[in-house]
């Protein structure tokens, strides 16, 4: 196991320098330096010699080796430098939101999962009737809902008519629950949809299964066939697929965050984005995908341990 | 980057009479091509089969029907005429739907502004009312449809070819004597993948700007993987197929093989991929409209209303109109492409057919 763990790990290292490889690309070559600064200084009406202290203090007009030299070595090391906008240390403010965004991130994927599996097991054993039916229609009305309208919708209905939270602000020195249990059930509501459809077609494909019909036919009532023969092999194209909620996750963390004006790491990046700030958001895209590989580690892992057929190759 | 078509668009500004041809003539191109190649498509036999499946479900009839109406407004605010003396396109749509600018919110069918100390008499009836800034909801609501064709249709003819030839070559030269292809193109889309799509969305419209077109190059550099991976996946299983093998003893070449084999037969895969993604695209336009890397201002978009409602159900009276109008568009198209996504999975492909 620790030999599988260890190559799996060492596998990402490749993956980690192409991505280093694309945010150089992305950040210095795609756009010509002065188009970028110009964006960047753009509320302050730049003049020409700004423009040019700029692409210089950045970097942008050193050769592309050194470029590529610098950026890779600084993200590696942590180093991302001042925020362009706030002049703060990029890493410190990073490391204030980790907090908030975990808490928020971590509540709201083991509370998806669990409520999918959940409702999909019930879909599941009612199949063909017409709460299958209902739970497919609501799914499939549920997807095709943008992330707005339920942050909008449920903001309105909690904080709003039923007083549950506070609607905007943080205080770190409070307790936290006060702050992320709404935003918390916002993001496993928005999340559960697709997770739903997908689980119940995962115990749908095992419950046709020999093995299945094998414990049917020697007595096991059906709920027992569905909890411990079904569901625990569902559970290994489930573990897999727990990955595909991570975006959601991080999409959650940028559009909560941003609603209810938590500090995290999520709004730290829309504050970024509409500040125009390159540097925030190149270390930001950075550590995102940094967090993401770990996840799908992670992933990989886990499905080893429940998997015993998986060896890596 | 600056706009590449800038020139021509500067000299078509001398040209009026020209532009106005060429600006008509892209969209009935576009629907004429899509007739006939779903007239050719229903005279093979796999697609005739899968038509009658989806005749047989009334759901997929509804979607056709609203993508169908949803694609009308489209194409009514594709087609129309420079008006010279405004000195701007007036399309089929605005010619219609265009509204006088009031000077404030106002309740659907209301005859005064409402949320101001003193309520003005309004300048004519507005169906949906209209905006803080005095723009009537249903012009602008419908002016949504079109960004939403352009969205889902520019990035899947951005998607499509780049997908399907890396996957066809990574496939088929997967675990042959040129392995490094299939090595190489697979090493890019893992490394594309594990940037969070998001992410990478915002990055790309960071650095080239907001924009439709910008919009559609950023979707498609996240969505080509996807793609690339399942055509990967269904040429390594064709590869293998007696057909194929068939053709190889008969001395096809390569070219053959993949173009008049292997793609035919990944049809229904990217048809598939490509409708299912639409509805993806419609949402991730409007989210990052939202965030402040969008389609910009002064396009009409369902993003742009959302972003804009923000803040609206807090105050007092409610103003739910613009809201309601923009997520209640963009819940039937993409509702409608999902459905049709689903049944056309179910009619076309033969793994789920019993």
């Amino acid at each position: 196991m620790l030999n599988y763990i260890v190559r799996r790990v060492l596998y990402a290292i490749p993956t980690l320098i192409g991505v280093l490889l694309v945010t150089w690309f992305l950040f210095f070559k795609t756009a010509s330096p002065e188009v970028i600064a110009r964006r960047n200084l753009s509320s302050r009406a730049p003049t020409q010699a700004q423009i040019q202290s700029w692409i210089k203090g950045h970097g942008y007009d050193k050769p592309p080796l050194d470029q590529l030299q610098n950026s890779t070595l600084d993200m590696m090391r942590f180093r991302f430098g001042k925020s362009d906008a706030t002049k703060e240390d990029i890493l410190e403010r990073v490391k204030k939101g980790v907090v908030p965004s975990f808490t928020i991130g971590f509540n709201s994927f083991v509370a998806t999962v669990f409520f999918a599996v959940i409702f999909a097991a019930i879909a599941a054993y009612f199949r063909g009737t017409y709460v299958d039916t209902m739970t497919t229609v609501i799914c499939v009305i549920g997807m095709s809902l943008v992330y707005m309208i339920y942050i909008i919708g449920f903001q309105f209905l909690f904080c709003k008519i039923l007083k549950l939270g506070p609607t905007w602000g943080f205080n770190p020195d409070e307790n936290l629950i006060k702050y992320i249990l709404i935003p918390t059930i916002i993001g496993v509501v928005a999340g559960l949809a697709t997770e739903i459809r997908l689980y119940r077609t995962f115990l749908l494909e095992e419950i046709n299964l020999d093995y299945v019909r094998t414990a049917r036919a020697k007595g096991v009532a059906e709920p027992a066939v569905l909890l411990k023969h079904v569901l625990k092999n569902a559970l290994i194209p489930i573990i897999t697929n727990t990955v595909a909620v991570l975006p959601g996750l991080i999409l959650g963390s940028l559009l909560l965050e941003n609603f209810f004006g938590i500090p995290g790491l999520g709004s730290y990046l829309v504050e970024a984005i509409s500040a125009n700030d390159f540097t925030v958001v190149r270390a930001m895209v950075f550590l995102g995908t940094l967090l993401y590989i770990v996840g799908l580690i992670l992933t990989d892992i886990a499905y080893a341990l429940v998997d015993p057929r998986v060896r890596l190759s | 980057m600056g706009n590449p078509l800038l020139p021509l668009q500067l000299w078509l500004d001398d040209h009026p009479v020209l532009q106005n041809w060429l600006y008509n003539l892209v969209p009935v191109l576009v629907i004429v091509l899509l007739a006939l190649a779903l007239r050719q498509g229903l005279k093979q036999p796999i697609w005739a089969e899968a038509a009658r499946r989806i005749r047989r479900r009334p759901a997929a009839l509804w979607a056709i029907g609203i993508i169908g109406f949803y694609g009308l407004i489209a194409f009514s605010d594709s087609i129309g005429l420079y008006d010279a003396k405004k000195q701007e396109r007036v399309s089929l749509l605005d010619a219609i739907s265009r509204r006088e600018k009031e000077r404030y919110y106002s309740a659907p069918l209301a005859t005064m502004t409402t949320g101001e100390a003193f309520p003005k008499p309004l300048k004519e009836k507005h169906i949906l009312g209209t905006d803080g800034k005095g723009d009537d909801v249903l012009y602008q609501t419908l002016k949504g449809a079109r960004t939403a064709f352009i969205i889902g249709g520019l990035t899947s003819l951005l998607t499509i070819p780049v997908g399907i030839i890396l996957g066809l070559l990574s496939g088929f030269y997967s675990g042959t004597k040129y392995k490094w292809i299939d090595d190489l193109i697979t090493y890019i889309y893992t490394v594309i993948s594990s940037i969070p799509s998001i992410l990478l969305q915002i990055a790309f419209v960071m650095v080239l700007g907001k924009g439709i077109f910008q919009i559609c190059i950023a979707l498609g550099m996240a969505r080509w993987v996807g793609l690339c991976r399942q055509v990967r996946g269904e040429t390594l299983r064709h590869r293998e197929r007696e057909y194929v093998r068939g053709a190889r003893a008969l001395g096809v070449s390569t070219w053959g093989i993949l173009t008049r084999h292997i793609l035919p037969n990944l049809l229904p895969t990217v048809i598939i991929f490509t409708t299912l993604g639409i509805s993806g695209l419609i949402l991730s336009e409007a989210i990052l409209s939202y965030l402040g890397v969008g389609v910009g201002d002064g396009v009409g978009s369902w993003g742009n209303m959302i972003n804009a409602s923000r803040d609206e159900l807090a105050r007092e009276p409610i103003l739910w109109w613009n809201l309601a109008s923009a997520s209640t568009a963009m819940l039937g198209i993409v509702l409608a492409f999902n459905l049709l996504g689903d049944a056309l999975r179910d009619a076309i492909d033969p793994r789920l057919r019993s």
